[in-house]
Formats: C-alpha cells, sequence, structure tokens
C-alpha cells in the first residue's frame, strides 16, 4: 500500500522542491487591487497571505487571497500575525482545501523588507511563492511577477536570500465565465443577458469564418503565402462536422425542433395553470 | 406613523427623525456590484458546485443604489446547533478582520445562493432555504449573532442569486432578488391566509422583485484587465454558448418541475383537507345552532330566559388553523422560474439549431 500511495502522490522529496511555476487566478488579482485602493493612509504598500494548491506538475495555482496588515520602518517589519492566523483559520473553515501557499507584495519587484516578511513565510510553509502586482504602473505596464527564494550560503554561513522569478500563467479561465466586457471596464450598466450574449458570439463566429474565407482566397489566389499549419487547422474543424445526408440531417433537424417546442409548450401550458391554480386558490371560498 | 395618542406639537425630536424616515425610505433601484464581489461569488459557487452555499454581502447603502463592495462565503452549513454558534463566531471574526482591512463592513445582504440543487429529492428544501434563508430564515438567524446589523437593514437587503448550472451554458446567471415591502408586511403580522393575500392583492409573483445589476470596477483594476486581455478572439465563454447538448440541462430542468408539481399538488392537498374540515365544522355549527333556537323557543313559550346562541367551550366553535400559503407560493414561484429557464434555452436552442442549419448548407 505505502508503495502505491507513494507513485500516486509527490513523494516527500519532490514536494520540497520548489515551484516551478504559478499560475494565478484573476479573483487574486482584484483582491489585491481592491486592498491596494483601501490602504491605511500612510502604508506605501499591501502585503497578505496567498491561498491555493500546489498542482503535481509543480505549478503552484493560486487561488485566493487576503490582505494582512503591516508595517513597514527602515530596518524593521512588523507583520500581524494573530490577524493572519485568524484569517487562515476563517478561510480554512470555509475551504480547507486551499492552504497557504505564498504571499502577496505591491509594488515592482522584490525590496528590501521583503526578505524579512518571505521569512516568515518559509516558517509558514515550505517554499512560498512571492507574487507582486505593481500597482503603480511604474515601467508603464502592468507587471506582475512570481519569485522564489533560495538561499545562499557558504558552508554553514547564511549569506543572502536570492529572489528568483518564476514562469507565471495568468490566463485567468475563472474571468471568463464572467466575462472581460464587465470586468475591464469602469461601469457596465446592465450584464449581458441569454439572447445578447449568444448574438455576441454569433457575430463574433461570422467574423471568424470570414476571416478564414478571406485567408483561404487569399492563399488560392497566391496573396499570402500558404502556412501548412493553419492549413491544416482549418482543414480538421470543417471534417470535424460530420456529413450527413440532406434527408438525415433534415429529420434530425425537424426533432430538435419539434423537442424544443414541445418544451415550450410544455412551459407555457404550465405557467398558465399555475395562475389558474392561484387565481383559484385565493378567490372567495363561498362556505 | 405619527402616534396618535401624542399631542402634535409635543412630539420628540427623535420621534421624529423616525417618523421621517419610516416614511420615506428611497425605493432600491440598482444593486451595483464590484467585479471582485462577482468573481468571488463565482468562485466559491463553482467549487462547491452541487452544494448549496451561503454567503454574505458587503458594502453600502447609498440612497437608491445599493453597492456591494465584498462579500465572503459561509462554510458549508450543518445541522447542528453547535456548527450554528461556530458559524456565528466565523461571520463574526470574518467581519472583524475585514473591518481591520477597510473593506466596508456594513452587511447588506446575503449572496451565493445557488438557484438549484442538483439533487432532485431535496429541491424543496434547497429552493425554501435558497428563497427564504436570505431573508427570513437568515434574518432570524443573524439576529440572534448580529444584531447590531440586521435589525436595520432588513428593508434593504438584497440577496445575489449565481446559478452554475445556467453559467455553464455561458450567461453570467446572477440575480439581484428582494423581498417585497407589501410581502414582508404581511408576513411579519403572519397575514399569509387566502383573505389577507386577497385584500391585499399579493400574488405569488409579488414576492420577490429582481433589481437590476451594474457592475462596477476600480479605475486600477480596469487598467490591470486591459492589459492582461488574453489576445485570444474566442473565449470560453463563446464555446458554451455554441454547445449544441443542451440536453442534459433541459433534463434536469424539467425533473425539477415534475418535484416541484408533486410539491404543488401536496400543498393543494393540504388546503382541500382544510376546506373539508372547516365546511365539516361549518355544518355541525349551523345544526348545534338550529338545535339551541328551537331549545329556546321551547323555553321561550315555557316563559325561561333563552340559552346563548354561542357557546365556546363547544370543540365545534375551535377556529381550525388554516395553513400559511407560503409554501405553496414558493413553489409556484420556483415553478415559473423553471419555465422561464426553459423557455430561454429553448430560445437559443432555436437558434443554434438554424445557426448549425445554416452552416451545413454552405
Amino acid at each position: 500500500m505505502a508503495t502505491s500511495s507513494a507513485l500516486l502522490f509527490p513523494s516527500p522529496s519532490s514536494a520540497s522542491s520548489p515551484p516551478s511555476s504559478a499560475r494565478v487566478e484573476a479573483v487574486v488579482l482584484f483582491n489585491v487591487c481592491d486592498s491596494y485602493v483601501r490602504r491605511p493612509d500612510q502604508a506605501d504598500r499591501v502585503i497578505g497571505t496567498l491561498l491555493g494548491s500546489l498542482l503535481p506538475d509543480g505549478t503552484v495555482h493560486v487561488r485566493n487571497s487576503y490582505v494582512v496588515p503591516h508595517s513597514e520602518s527602515a530596518d524593521q517589519v512588523a507583520i500581524d500575525i494573530d490577524y493572519h492566523h485568524n484569517m487562515y483559520a476563517s478561510h480554512q473553515k470555509v475551504n480547507p482545501k486551499e492552504v497557504i501557499v505564498g504571499w502577496f507584495s505591491t509594488g515592482f519587484g522584490v525590496s528590501g523588507g521583503s526578505t524579512l516578511i518571505h521569512e516568515f513565510y518559509s516558517r509558514e510553509v515550505q517554499n512560498p511563492i512571492h507574487l507582486t502586482v505593481d500597482t503603480g504602473f511604474t515601467r508603464g505596464e502592468a507587471s506582475i511577477k512570481a519569485y522564489i527564494s533560495s538561499n545562499l550560503s557558504l558552508g554553514d554561513r547564511h549569506l543572502a536570500a536570492q529572489f528568483q522569478e518564476i514562469p507565471l500563467d495568468l490566463r485567468m479561465i475563472e474571468a471568463e465565465k464572467a466575462g472581460f466586457e464587465i470586468l475591464k471596464s469602469t461601469m457596465v450598466e446592465k450584464l449581458p443577458n441569454d439572447l445578447e450574449g449568444m448574438e455576441s458570439s454569433m457575430e463574433k463566429l461570422y467574423i471568424l469564418i470570414d476571416e478564414i474565407y478571406k485567408y483561404v482566397d487569399d492563399v488560392v489566389e497566391g496573396r499570402v503565402a500558404p502556412d501548412n499549419r493553419i492549413g491544416r487547422f482549418i482543414s480538421d474543424s470543417v471534417a470535424s462536422m460530420p456529413k450527413l445526408s440532406p434527408a438525415a440531417f433534415d429529420k434530425l433537424f425537424n426533432d430538435k425542433i419539434q423537442d424544443n417546442l414541445a418544451l415550450v409548450y410544455l412551459s407555457s401550458i404550465t405557467r398558465t395553470q399555475i395562475t389558474i391554480a392561484e387565481k383559484l386558490n385565493t378567490a372567495a371560498q363561498v362556505l | 406613523m405619527a402616534n396618535p395618542a401624542a399631542p402634535g406639537g409635543m412630539r420628540s425630536f427623535l420621534q421624529a427623525v423616525s417618523t421621517v424616515t419610516e416614511e420615506a425610505p428611497t425605493p432600491l433601484r440598482v444593486v451595483q456590484m464590484e467585479g471582485l464581489a462577482v468573481l468571488k461569488i463565482i468562485k466559491h459557487c463553482e467549487e462547491f458546485a452541487p452544494a448549496l452555499v451561503t454567503g454574505q454581502l458587503l458594502g453600502l447603502d447609498v440612497g437608491s443604489v445599493l453597492e456591494v463592495t465584498n462579500c465572503f462565503p459561509f462554510p458549508i452549513r450543518e445541522e447542528d446547533d453547535e456548527a450554528d454558534a461556530d458559524g456565528a463566531n466565523y461571520q463574526l471574526e470574518m467581519m472583524r478582520c475585514l473591518r481591520e482591512v477597510n473593506v466596508d463592513n456594513n452587511t447588506i445582504g446575503c449572496v451565493m445562493v445557488q438557484e438549484r440543487k442538483l439533487y432532485p429529492e431535496s429541491t424543496i428544501e434547497a429552493f425554501i432555504l435558497a428563497n427564504q434563508s436570505p431573508f427570513v430564515d437568515m434574518v432570524y438567524h443573524t439576529r440572534q449573532s448580529c444584531i447590531m446589523i440586521y435589525d436595520e437593514s432588513i428593508r434593504r437587503c438584497v440577496c445575489i442569486v449565481y446559478d452554475p448550472s445556467r453559467s455553464s451554458q455561458g450567461v453570467l446567471a446572477l440575480k439581484a432578488l428582494k423581498l417585497t415591502d407589501s410581502f414582508m408586511d404581511l408576513y411579519r403580522n403572519n397575514g399569509l391566509t387566502g383573505e389577507k393575500l386577497r385584500e391585499k392583492k399579493l400574488s405569488w409573483v409579488d414576492i420577490f422583485e429582481e433589481i437590476p445589476i451594474k457592475v462596477s470596477n476600480s479605475a486600477l483594476v480596469s487598467a490591470f484587465m486591459k492589459e492582461l486581455e488574453p489576445e485570444s478572439p474566442v473565449t470560453q465563454c463563446d464555446f458554451d454558448r455554441l454547445k449544441l447538448s443542451t440536453a442534459p440541462f433541459m433534463e434536469r430542468n424539467l425533473e425539477f418541475l415534475i418535484g416541484c408539481m408533486d410539491d404543488l399538488s401536496s400543498e393543494q392537498n393540504k388546503f382541500q383537507y382544510y376546506y373539508r374540515n372547516l365546511s365539516r365544522q361549518q355544518s355541525q355549527q349551523q345544526a348545534w345552532l338550529q338545535k339551541r333556537r328551537q331549545e329556546n323557543m321551547a323555553r321561550k313559550a315555557a316563559g325561561e330566559e333563552p340559552l346563548p346562541e354561542e357557546d365556546p367551550s363547544n370543540p365545534i366553535f375551535k377556529p381550525i388553523p388554516e395553513p400559511s400559503r407560503l409554501e405553496g407560493y414558493l413553489v409556484t414561484n420556483q415553478i415559473s422560474s423553471y419555465c422561464n429557464h426553459i423557455n430561454g434555452v429553448a430560445g437559443q436552442n432555436f437558434n443554434r439549431l438554424y445557426l448549425m442549419k445554416a452552416l451545413h448548407e454552405d
């Protein structure tokens, strides 16, 4: 049994190897920005704990975060450890699968106080990651970076800590659920409803099809150098459509339409029924 | 609201203030949610998808707009008292912690109640919980633990409902619901009987009121998202929308609908039983009254005092309590929302099918 579990799960030795990359969900980024906006008066930056899990392939998946109050002066950093532990306990109650994986800080790159904070988090978890979010846009771009730290030591003597950048995946699958349209503007007056969403998707589809037409035409006319990779993609997607005889397709199509019509009919009649039932139920009872 | 017993000029300032605030509550028009809150709700709901999850909304109440700036989830509730107390502690702790980092900590409602539970057999409890708990049950539940928050703001609290199964169709299925004032009045005064409902002309449609949602983001977040938005022209959302297989979704909806129908018919049976009992009692009363009158007539003829025509000690004069209409109304509400979903998805299906047809003909 012991051997099989060792095969299934990363063995302790591999778990202690530093994470190779990190993946950050949009909600973390939102939380960081929100806490930066709400930071105390005199504070330059905010720090906080990152929660998530370590995937088997060595990627740290950061799924949640909370801010931790701290104060910094020239050579010392004070973190509200009680707060950190309380908040962690609360988060654990909700989702025990999310454990501490590291910490975040706003600002560009790693700064002096960071080593001390990182040391603190190293005591909480092995190989924490350090995420920096440049809320000041110091380089004129949104730079979000993830680091791990390794100790440089000579013999037994600890010399310094080195922060190493690791690749960061910011694809934000969850955010796609909400749609970037509502996340990227400062104000959206109305949530898109079913049909509007459908409409925009179809429009996109049409645009894509038009683009492909144009590309194929260009290639055929010799205006654009053919790219075998794209050609294969196109042929694959055309081939993925099942070939049906018109009669079979018509039957399939009509069956589906009939099914849906039946459903609409059913739901309408249900609605009518409950309306009548309600009228009858609350009508004056002749007793 | 003015106390008629107090003479006009003698009202205290406090009374005057309370009169003003009570008489002119600005109606709630819009719920404005931060992207952060939206994402948190989605995250929590998707993670615990089949279970019913709840949480608390935090934010500000500004005139006719309710701003939801943050939220936090509750642990999955277990059915015992210890967990209840634990949950209350958790809630207080979380609020305290969030206040410390300058998050608006006015509770303005409850969230994340998933629209439906995925287990057909427990649909009824799920929806009652889903529909009721944010206001009635949980308002009560939290009253004991967080009196300070709920007491004043019950009127202005909303429930944000997120439906993951509809979201898998590529729609952002987020809704803000609020119990209507007229319903709340009746509910508080236990007035959910046939007669009162008829008087107030309150039907099941009037229990909930949907409030439009606006989404706002801070400029900082908006800048980040503009920068980080992926290049790809299609998103997962588009794929979900154009997916042809909606049968499982429809099937589940229909299953729930059938379940609700059963519940509704059992509700109806309850009422039929009640009315049968009532009419039996009334005929008994009539018979008794007739007998008593005859008796009285005989006594009159004999020159004796007539007996009273009422006898409270007699069990047939004990009123039979009328069952509450609440359950029936809620079931009806749920049925109608299922019907809406079915209609909506069927409509989309037509779109997809015709699109497919067009593609095929090309």
